[in-house]
């Protein structure tokens, strides 16, 4: 008897820390192909790697190639990353590509990975902001369009094709080893900047925590939009404080200063597009995504943050 | 003993910390809530709110047992006084009862997380921004949550219109009744007397981005204040026209008023 055909799955975004940790969970079980169009990573002998640009035509043989069942679209160039017309080429026209290609070949099954950044921080965010509130964010930044624009596409390729059975995630801050983004640059450092006088609310996932959540997406074919968050709260500079940072306060008012600062400054853990999410808060509600796939994360914030303050100086 | 921990064993004494510590609050794992409202904080705002309730306006507080023990609740008073000490006496009236205490969520105004500082220290003592949603999630939790139906309409109001209520909005009928929440009406009498307004600087309180600028002595003036809490008002959660929700905020409204010339007739002296 024929031995049952094992999973054929894309990941993308392969060189970043979270797509390895769910490469690992799923490689026992399922046949992955690892992409990335930063780099190319070595992922073991039994994974194919490639380093593609998803626009480039030759993009398209790894479909015919490898006849994937499913994907998960975790690459994408964060904010804090390159120009923003060579972000919107990557992360929007590319994740079209991906979309378009997917239906194109029959994919039964597409996690695509957004962020919470979408919402927007704005004074009037109310707490625990559920799946169906509006997307602020660009209308707050132009160098957060992108992220808006990949979901906006995914959401229309989820109701207009429902066979690919997309499921969005939005997780809140995904911090832990190896993870490369603002907040985890801002948490690992002996210093960090904060705004005066603002100490807004945030989540924090580790990312163990949101790779188990991407594993459990995939194996539940269930269509949609979820928040992904633990329920526990830290107002920012409480977290600096238990990380072991140096709070470096930069004036906040009238708001053009901190901007002008920051513009000047043009850190890249703490860019000026950015600087909201410093000073508002953006609280949202994880709990839909925790009853529907079952899903309780199981790393505490205090586990997160001991992490960053026995690691000040790297190795 | 460090400089800190010194200054908190002045600060909150024991008695108070187990107080605090005995109402149990749905909090993360180091002490906040979704809101921003953080435990440990919230002990030193209890203890400098003592000063001020017992000491400074000597408030007298009746009926405050009405308020139910558990699940969610809509604490409905007038709003008056330039500044929210009115919310702020009513919170500590509730958390500071000696049977079964609950620490509240008072509603505040929208320019409040603007404000560097004042803000964040008002979202760990409980505060939240006053936005519909978080009323709702907030009654789903099954908390007490003081709410003014007037807005800056009633704070803001001058002196010559003391004691009259402003129109009140329906949102906070609609969330009552989607919730189940009880409506307990408060009558605040002496609030309106500690910052008398003669005039709203409106120009200036567009230049400042504020709702509005008072034109009054720039000190909080000790008034003795009143606060009585009446029963509970319920109301069924039937789909019904907006006309019969106003009828139902009206009830309320009603009731408010009744409360505030009990408290006007047995008030002796304004200080």
């Amino acid at each position: 008897m024929e031995e049952q055909r094992r999973p054929h799955i894309l990941v993308t975004g392969a060189a970043g820390a979270l797509a390895q940790q769910v490469i690992d969970r799923l490689r026992e079980t399922c046949n992955l192909v690892a992409v990335d169009f930063r780099e190319q990573v070595y992922l073991g002998d039994d994974i194919p790697s490639y380093c593609i640009d998803f626009n480039k035509r030759s993009f398209e043989d790894l479909f015919r190639r490898y006849q994937f069942d499913g994907i998960i679209h975790l690459g994408r160039i964060m904010s804090s990353q390159l120009t923003r017309m060579r972000r919107y080429n990557a992360n929007v026209l590319g994740t079209q590509k991906l979309l378009d290609l997917s239906h194109k070949y029959n994919i039964r099954r597409m996690v695509v990975l957004s962020t919470f950044h979408v919402y927007g921080a704005v004074a009037y965010n109310p707490a625990l902001i559920d799946e169906e509130a509006p997307l602020k964010s660009a209308g707050l930044s132009a160098d957060l369009i992108d992220s808006v624009e990949l979901e906006n596409l995914a959401n229309i390729y989820l109701w207009r094709y429902p066979d690919l059975n997309i499921t969005i995630l939005r997780p809140c801050n995904i911090v832990g080893p190896g993870v490369r983004n603002s907040i985890s640059t801002l948490l690992g450092m002996e210093r960090a900047p904060v705004l005066a006088g603002f100490s807004p609310m945030m989540q924090f996932i580790h990312i163990d925590d949101m790779a188990d959540a991407i594993v459990l997406t995939y194996n539940k074919p269930q269509r949609g939009i979820f928040n992904v968050a633990p329920e526990d709260w830290v107002a920012y500079q409480h977290a600096l404080k238990l990380c072991g940072c140096k709070r470096i306060p930069i004036p906040s008012i009238p708001p053009i200063l901190p901007k002008i600062i920051l513009r000047t400054l043009n850190l890249r853990s703490f860019p000026s597009y950015l600087m909201h999410f410093f000073k508002y808060p953006v609280v949202i509600d994880g709990r839909a995504f925790a009853r529907e796939f079952g899903f309780t994360p199981k790393r505490p914030l205090k586990e997160i943050f001991r992490f960053y303050r026995e690691n000040k100086k790297p190795v | 003993m460090g400089l800190a921990s010194f200054l908190k064993s002045r600060l909150i004494p024991a008695d108070l910390e187990s107080h605090i510590n005995r109402i149990r609050k749905p909090i993360g794992s180091l002490g906040y809530d979704p809101w921003g409202y953080n435990n440990e904080v919230m002990k030193y705002g209890f203890s400098l709110t003592r000063q001020i309730y017992e000491k400074y306006f000597r408030v007298e507080a009746t009926g405050v047992e009405k308020i139910p023990a558990e699940g969610p609740v809509l604490i409905v008073p007038n709003h008056s006084g330039q500044l929210p000490v009115d919310g702020l006496l009513i919170a500590y009236a509730l958390a500071s009862r000696e049977e079964k205490p609950r620490i509240p969520r008072a509603m505040i105004e929208r320019f409040f997380p603007t404000v560097p500082y004042l803000g964040n220290l008002l979202n760990e003592f409980g505060a939240v921004l006053g936005d519909p949603t978080n009323c709702a999630k907030m009654l789903a939790n099954g908390e007490a949550v003081i709410v003014f139906p007037e807005g800056v309409r009633g704070s803001g109001k001058l002196y010559h219109d003391r004691y009259q209520l402003k129109r009140f909005g329906n949102g906070f009928m609609h969330l009552a009744m989607k919730y189940n929440a009880p409506i307990v009406p408060v009558g605040v009498v002496g609030c309106e007397e500690t910052i008398p307004a003669i005039a709203d600087i409106k120009p200036l309180a567009r230049l400042l981005g504020i709702p509005y600028a008072p034109l009054a002595m720039p000190v909080v003036l000790p008034a003795k204040v009143h606060l009585n809490f009446g029963d509970p008002m319920v109301f069924d959660d039937r789909e019904i026209p907006e006309e019969q929700v106003t009828e139902r905020v009206e009830q309320v409204k009603a009731a408010i008023s009744e409360l505030i010339d009990t408290g006007l007739s047995e008030r002796k002296r304004l200080f």
